[in-house]
């Protein structure tokens, strides 16, 4: 009876989702943003929440189309993915040379927040994303320490016609996360309001608010190179454009189911 | 020093890039606009069906499935939109400077049509604020403007779809302190299908090159 139920369980175990993406904790804080919330030097508050510990993978978005073919790349609605839609896969269904493990690319905002509401996620905000990458492997704030920041800038030298590693091909983290730079350009859910301003007295000016972009940013952290250049490409993005080297990963709120 | 100019210039030469790719999107748009391009040679299914009104094209609007619920809690879908020319916006109740604006250039533009041409319009708002905008607040606004329900909704919807509207009618918005949200002015202009015709960032007036596009498509209607 007991060897039954113990088999059961084996099978159960077996027959789970074979890539039960892994959300680590991720625990809140207030850190100094390069884009302060009140657009002058009030630290940003992130509360806590869960985050993939990787980016996701060619394999597990394969997965998420075959389940809803809206999103292959024949059948994508030009409103949410541009022409380069998933253009690097054989087909709509098939990975051809593109890795299984490597990061899913050329995928459109649209679609990655329709894989992260999938598996009862969503993108995570900037703030989220920024908090995580701030962290080197034993600091969670590294952003002083020139060496990292060279470190980091080294990948940003590298030239992008080599193929893209596999996930998880850089260290872990100060939070157990790999991959927040040095593989790939993140989508984010909020990506569309980074340069708005956040200070309210631009409130009533419409002509001050499309100007203030560049005021936008915090002048205490202007050689935090890496940062800067996401923030200049997630800016520079519509929602349904994609591009060669950006995928995304998805967060979770702390309690509850997620959203 | 020197790693500080290097960087620099590692920085404007990413500037550039971005540039460029904002670009290529632009010109890419045209060509999305007349025929959907699909990138792969598998089923070629650009459109989805959708009853009586024919093929929904794959740069509508309406492609996003949004519940909207209005100023008298009637719930509907944004693709119910569907038939007639549409403007729309977004905007927020609370909001004391653009949003009355906004409001203003679209009554204006109402107000530029011929009784006949104005019953074929529709004109919809949508706030970015699911929080605190309730039917309620909706409600209050439309009273006090003394919009045309129900020709004209204005309509709250969930946070998720906020973002989405957002993103398919290019405004940019983000929430600031005192329950304020900063947010940059569009007005667009949907034809019977869904499919942006025309935009405006203009406020307090009609801008004439929205009024005349509006007229242009109730004449397609």
């Amino acid at each position: 009876m007991l060897r039954a139920a113990a088999a059961a369980l084996c099978l159960a175990a077996f027959t789970l989702p074979a890539a039960a993406a892994d959300y680590l904790p991720i625990p809140g804080g207030s850190f100094a943003s390069v884009l302060p919330p009140d657009g002058k030097a009030a630290p940003a508050i992130v509360a806590p929440f869960r985050l993939r510990s990787l980016p996701v993978t060619n394999a597990e978005f394969l997965d998420f189309v075959r389940a809803n073919r809206q999103w292959d790349r024949g059948r994508i609605a030009s409103l949410f993915g541009d022409s380069q839609y998933l253009a690097h896969w054989s087909g709509p269904s098939d990975l051809g040379a593109a890795g299984r493990n490597q990061p899913v690319t050329r995928v459109s905002w649209f679609a990655a927040e329709a894989f992260c509401e999938s598996e009862h996620a969503r993108l995570p905000t900037w703030y989220e994303f920024e908090y995580v990458a701030a962290a080197d492997e034993s600091h969670a704030d590294a952003r002083g320490d020139p060496a990292w920041r060279e470190r980091i800038l080294d990948w940003y030298a590298r030239p992008s016609t080599t193929a893209l590693p596999d996930v998880g091909s850089t260290a872990k983290n100060y939070y157990g996360a790999r991959d927040l730079h040095g593989l790939i350009w993140e989508w984010v859910g909020d990506y569309a309001s980074l340069m708005i301003s956040g200070d309210n007295r631009n409130q009533g000016d419409p002509d001050l608010l499309k100007f203030c972009g560049a005021g936008a940013l915090s002048t205490q952290d202007r050689e935090n190179y890496a940062i800067l250049m996401r923030i200049a490409l997630l800016s520079s993005l519509k929602a349904a454009d994609t591009t060669a080297n950006l995928g995304f990963r998805c967060a979770k709120d702390a309690t509850g189911d997620g959203k | 020093m020197k790693l500080v100019a290097t960087l620099m210039l590692c920085l404007a030469a990413f500037a550039v890039g971005a540039t460029a790719t904002a670009g290529n999107a632009a010109t890419a748009l045209p060509g999305r606009l007349s025929q959907p391009s699909m990138a792969s040679g598998g089923p070629s299914r650009p459109f989805v069906a959708s009853g009586a009104l024919g093929l929904l094209p794959g740069d509508s609007v309406y492609q996003l499935d949004i519940p909207l619920t209005n100023q008298d809690a009637h719930a509907s879908k944004l693709a119910d939109l569907r038939g007639t020319p549409v403007l729309i916006a977004m905007f927020y109740t609370s909001c004391k400077y653009v949003c009355p604006l906004i409001v203003d250039s679209m009554l204006r533009i109402d107000k530029g049509l011929t009784a006949d041409e104005r019953s074929h319009l529709r004109v919809v708002l949508v706030s970015f604020d699911p929080a605190h905008d309730t039917p309620q607040a909706l409600k209050t606004v439309a009273d006090e403007r003394h919009l045309d329900l129900p020709r004209w909704t204005l309509d709250r919807t969930d946070a998720e779809s906020v973002r989405k509207l957002a993103a398919v009618l290019g405004v940019q918005y983000r929430a600031i302190e005192n329950g304020d949200f900063n947010h940059s002015t569009v007005i667009s202009l949907l034809d019977k299908d869904g499919r942006i015709a025309a935009r405006s960032s203009r406020t307090g007036e009609a801008d004439p090159d929205l009024l005349a596009a509006t007229q242009r498509e109730l004449g397609r209607n």
